[in-house]
C-alpha cells in the first residue's frame, strides 16, 4: 500500500507503525511518531495499524531556538 | 534564582542550539554562556541521514536541561501533537509553546496559543508560552496554568531589541509573581541587560550568539550582560529626571559667588 512518511510517498507492506519504523531502520533510533496528525507513543506503535494514504511523521531531536 | 515551575537555576540565560557554524562551536558557546537550559526542536528524521541521533548525543554530553520547542506550528492541534512527541523524545514535561501567526513576523498566534496551552496544561505539561506583551493574552495564559510567560522583544531573529519597552514594563508590573522571560528579537548584550534591568527573570536568545562573528565570545558577553542587568535591577535603579543634578557637593566650591547662581 501507499502511505506518506514525512511527506514523501512510500510503498510498504508494514501492517503496524512499529513494523514501518523497523523497516525504515528506526527500531532502535531516538524518534517520536504521529499518524494523521495525532501523536502515537512508542509503546503504542505495535498496536497502531496502518491503512492506505495514512500520513506518518517520524521525528528526531534537532537544533532549535 | 530563576524559578521555572518550582525548579531553581543560577543562570538567567537560556540559549538556543540552532545556526552555529559547527557542533564544536555550539558546545563551546553553551559552555561559555554558563546557560543551564538550552532550547531544542524536533524535525522529520531521514532514514538515510539520521541527523537527529548525532545531535542528541552532543546535547546529552553537555549535561544541560533541554527545553523543546514547537517551532513552526501554525495551529493549536499541530502544537499539541508536536509537544506530545517532544515530551516522549526528550523526556521532559517542559515545552516552549510556539504557535506562529505568519512568516514575516513569526509573531505568536495568541488565540491558538491559549487553546494549545490550555490543552497541554490539562495533559500535565509545564508550558512556557512564546507570547507577546499583550496583557489579555497573558491573563488567559496565566489562567490556563502557565506560571512562566515568554514575551517577545522583537520578531525572532530580527536583532531589534525591546521594540515595545513600555509594554514589557507594564507586563512586568501586572505579573509580579510570574516568571517572565524575554524571548526572541535580542541582538546585543546591552538589549539583554535592558530587559533584565526592567525586572525580567531571564532572557532566551539564539541568533544573536550563533550568527555573531565569534559565538563563544558573544555567549560570554551575553552571560555577563544578563548578570549585570539583574544586579542593576536588584540594586534598584535611580529614576531619570529632566534637569541636571550635580553629583559633586556644591557647598565649598572654590571661587563660588552667589550672583552666578541662575
Amino acid at each position: 500500500m501507499q502511505i506518506l512518511v514525512n511527506g514523501e510517498p512510500v510503498a510498504t507492506d508494514a501492517r503496524t507503525l512499529a513494523e514501518l519504523c523497523a523497516t525504515l531502520g528506526f527500531a532502535q533510533a531516538k524518534v517520536a511518531t504521529a499518524v494523521n496528525g495525532s501523536f502515537v507513543a512508542s509503546a503504542k506503535r505495535e498496536v497502531t495499524p496502518l491503512a492506505p494514504k495514512d500520513e506518518v511523521e517520524i521525528v528526531a531531536p534537532r537544533q532549535g531556538g | 534564582m530563576l524559578d521555572i515551575y518550582g525548579e531553581l537555576f543560577k543562570s538567567r540565560l537560556l540559549l538556543g542550539t540552532a545556526q552555529y557554524p559547527s557542533p564544536a562551536t555550539l558546545r563551546q558557546a553553551v559552555e561559555a554562556s554558563s546557560a543551564e537550559i538550552v532550547t531544542v526542536s524536533l524535525r522529520r528524521e531521514s532514514a538515510r541521514m539520521r541527523a537527529g541521533q548525532g545531535f542528541w548525543e552532543l546535547i546529552e554530553d553537555l549535561g544541560v536541561r533541554v527545553l523543546p520547542n514547537t517551532a513552526g506550528c501554525r495551529t493549536a492541534k499541530e502544537a499539541v501533537a508536536t509537544a506530545e512527541m517532544a515530551r516522549e523524545l526528550f523526556g521532559t514535561p517542559w515545552i516552549k509553546l510556539e504557535v506562529i501567526a505568519n512568516d514575516d513576523t513569526l509573531q505568536p498566534e495568541l488565540f491558538g496559543l491559549v487553546e494549545a496551552a490550555t490543552a497541554l496544561v490539562a495533559e500535565g505539561f509545564k508550558v512556557l508560552p512564546y507570547t507577546t506583551e499583550d496583557l489579555s493574552a497573558a491573563e488567559k495564559l496565566a489562567a490556563a496554568g502557565c506560571t512562566v510567560l515568554m514575551p517577545w522583544a522583537a520578531p525572532i531573529g530580527s536583532a531589534r531589541g525591546l521594540i515595545n519597552r513600555d509594554g514589557l514594563k507594564t507586563l512586568r508590573a501586572y505579573f509580579p509573581e510570574t516568571t517572565l522571560i524575554v524571548d526572541a528579537g535580542i541582538g546585543a548584550p546591552s538589549q539583554a541587560a535592558e530587559a533584565m534591568e526592567l525586572g525580567y527573570d531571564a532572557v532566551l536568545l539564539n541568533t544573536a550568539v550563533a550568527k555573531s562573528g565569534d559565538p563563544v565570545r558573544m555567549a560570554q558577553a551575553f552571560s555577563r550582560a544578563i548578570e549585570a542587568g539583574r544586579l542593576g535591577f536588584e540594586a534598584g535603579l535611580i529614576e531619570p529626571r529632566d534637569m541636571a543634578s550635580p553629583s559633586t557637593p556644591v557647598a565649598g566650591t572654590p571661587f563660588f559667588k552667589i550672583d552666578r547662581v541662575s
